[in-house]
């Protein structure tokens, strides 16, 4: 079940944040980031609430801007130039806790919308990429049903399949089960744990543990905007080595 | 069927209401003494004013009646109405030309109803919808057409933009030429019209005698103040709505000025203004048509209103969608046509309806200023001394026929209401 200690040194980074510094108003949300992230990497980010791991992750896709420090994904920095962040934007997916589906479009339209806008794709191979992707997250079904007719466990695995449909290198879950209901969980993570074992480099916030011992390389802890600790699963849930990780760790797994 | 055990029971249907119109009446109506009370004298007094006012407006109305003292002695005097029908209707336009605001209104009135399908919501479709509908009202309401050079620049210009603005993206590379070269030509002739190098060229079409806005009046009237009044005013109060979102603080600052300052100020107000005081202003020799100044009052005023009402539909969106719609890389551009206008103005539509149809009624404020929409042509009426005597008869021929537009826009809003929302709720 473990991930296997990959050996990911010689792996080039596509994401890199160095420094990286962030307040909202007086609140110093995220403080001194570094974080270099591997091709075919997949991150575990947890942390108790308000710990600053959505914003790290919405950082990096110019969801929320940075004040001080570097963010570089694929080789491009982003700036405040808008074509640095449309390029960005193009190579890195994104799912939403609450899915954020279109409800007024289809599903097959939702998963359409970017690569004919964006990628200029003709509208009938477009259609074709998506019904192969709503295959894989197993609804090809409900493909000209609306949103708000699907369940929520549907609907995220629609939107897990809405990012792939750009052809993503990267792929961002910010909390993307907290807000199902419990049976529909499991549904997701699978999508998602496959998606892994793809090879998709993924940056997860998420406090699914099982799901990060099953595929993460590695785990990350943050509280009050900082990296406490970072370590490979096995040695991260058994012997943490920060009295907060130990904390939180004693919160989440013994109720 | 309940002592089967716990996970056998099989759904039942709901139980059936079998009580018929008795039951009904008497669960809704009669449910006790204070309300079987209450509804007898209800239905006793609504029963009595109908009865009068069929007595009145039917059993005993006056037909027929050549003038007004022939009626007396009668109920309702319909004789009037049907006497003064084409005064009301089409003012003091040329009693012989009539027929041409007839039809102007039946070209008016099938453009809205193409409009109104959905089907005809295409960019292309109502591009035609609406300019060979306009042509043919204004043709026929004018007679003449003198369209200038700069005009068909102007549009080319206009069909290039949006062309590009919202197929370049989708469109083959020749399609994108074109508006490109459509751009290009508006460009470049307004600049050359401008500078005095091309010619004030006119395209004139004159198969009927010209009859000038102060002769025009009734329905027409109403119709074009407040459908051209509507039509500019949507995408102008859009644009207000996006702009007051800005993020720039000069195109928000302004935006938020103009929506104060017009909100703040009656209709009336900027109606004088429009016709009094404006013209002050002009350099001697520029002259625009008054009604013209009347239409561009109702859009000013219109558009503001209209800008805090789908600023409204903008703010009920959840963040998500912004989000979404950015994180997928989509431009402000694509965002805001594809994404956000799309469910704002559906949340809007209630209110937006609500808006248009007191507009449909406020353009009877232009009375102030001397033009003669419906309202003020049925006031003309009642000036003829042969028919004094009988306002009730035709205040309320004119609010029949105002409430008849009205209750049409109200309806097609609850039509458009469901149809808009089949699918997308469960």
């Amino acid at each position: 079940m473990a991930a296997t200690a990959r050996d990911l040194s010689n792996v080039p980074s596509v994401i890199t944040l160095t420094g990286v510094n962030k307040w909202y108003g007086q609140f110093h949300v995220l403080s001194d980031i570094n974080l270099d992230v591997k091709e075919g990497e997949k991150i575990v980010i947890c942390g108790p609430s308000g710990s600053g791991k959505s914003t790290l992750i919405r950082c990096i896709n110019r969801l929320e801007e940075h004040q001080a420090g570097d963010i570089v994904v694929d080789g491009v920095t982003l700036s405040n130039d808008v074509k640095n962040i449309e390029a960005i934007r193009r190579e890195v997916g994104m799912v939403f806790q609450s899915f954020n589906l279109f409800p007024h479009l289809t599903i097959l339209d939702n998963l359409t919308l970017a690569p004919i806008w964006v990628k200029k794709m003709p509208k009938k191979e477009a259609e074709e990429i998506a019904m192969s992707l709503l295959k894989r997250v197993r609804i090809p079904e409900q493909a000209l049903k609306y949103p708000g007719q699907l369940s929520g466990g549907q609907q995220q695995r629609v939107a897990i399949a809405r990012a792939l449909c750009m052809r993503p290198k990267i792929m961002l879950f910010d909390e993307p089960t907290s807000a199902l209901d419990p049976e529909m969980v499991k549904e997701v993570l699978d999508v998602m744990i496959e998606l892994a074992r793809e090879g998709m480099t993924m940056l997860c916030v998420t406090h699914e543990m099982g799901f990060a011992r099953a595929v993460a390389d590695r785990v990350i802890f943050m509280d009050r905007g900082e990296i406490v600790e970072q370590n490979e699963p096995e040695a991260f849930f058994a012997n943490p080595r920060n009295e907060r990780t130990k904390l939180f760790l004693g919160q989440i797994l013994h109720h | 069927m309940t002592d089967l055990p716990v996970g056998e029971r099989k759904p039942l249907a709901p139980p059936v209401d079998d009580s018929g119109l008795v039951g009904w009446a008497r669960r809704n109506l009669f449910s006790s003494w204070g309300n079987g009370i209450t509804t007898v004298v209800l239905f006793a007094a609504i029963g009595w004013v109908v009865s009068w006012f069929v007595e009145w407006a039917i059993l005993t109305a006056n037909f027929t009646a050549s003038t007004g003292a022939e009626c007396r002695g009668y109920g309702a005097c319909w004789a009037l109405i049907r006497e003064k029908l084409r005064l009301i209707f089409f003012g003091t336009y040329p009693y012989e030309q009539q027929w041409r605001p007839l039809l102007a209104v039946v070209a008016m009135l099938a453009m809205l109803i193409a409009t109104s399908d959905r089907r005809m919501w295409r960019p292309w479709r109502l591009l035609a919808i609406w300019s060979v509908g306009s042509f043919v009202t204004f043709l026929l309401m004018f007679g003449q057409l003198h369209i200038p050079l700069s005009l068909f620049l102007f549009a080319a210009l206009v069909i290039g933009l949006g062309g590009l603005a919202f197929r370049r993206q989708v469109g083959s590379a020749g399609e994108v030429n074109a508006y490109r070269a459509l751009v290009a030509i508006g460009v470049i002739g307004i600049g050359l019209r401008f500078a005095g190098i091309l010619p004030a060229w006119k395209l004139g079409i004159a198969p009927f005698s010209f009859v000038e806005t102060g002769q025009w009046g009734g329905l027409p009237v109403t119709m074009i103040l407040a459908t051209y009044g509507l039509v500019f005013a949507f995408p102008y109060g859009i644009l207000l709505a996006l702009g007051r979102r800005s993020n720039l603080p000069l195109i928000k600052g302004l935006c938020v000025g103009f929506i104060e300052l017009i909100r703040g100020v009656p209709l009336i107000s900027l109606l004088i203004m429009a016709s009094v005081m404006l013209p002050l202003f002009l350099p001697t020799g520029v002259t625009f048509d008054k009604f013209l100044r009347a239409q561009v009052a109702v859009i000013l005023f219109a558009g503001a209103y209209i800008a805090e009402i789908i600023r409204g539909g903008l703010q009920s969106l959840p963040k998500g969608q912004f989000e979404a719609a950015d994180a997928m890389g989509l431009n402000y551009f694509q965002k805001t046509t594809l994404i956000i206008l799309p469910q704002a103005l559906r949340v809007v539509i209630p209110p937006l309806i609500n808006t248009f149809i007191g507009f449909f009624k406020d353009t009877s404020l232009v009375l102030i200023i001397g033009i003669f929409d419906f309202l003020n042509t049925a006031n003309q009426a009642l000036v003829d001394p042969a028919w004094a005597g009988y306002p009730g008869e035709v205040y309320l021929f004119a609010a029949f026929v105002y409430f008849v537009f009205c209750y049409s826009m109200s309806r097609y809003s609850k039509h458009l209401e469901i149809e808009l929302n089949k699918g997308t709720r469960r």
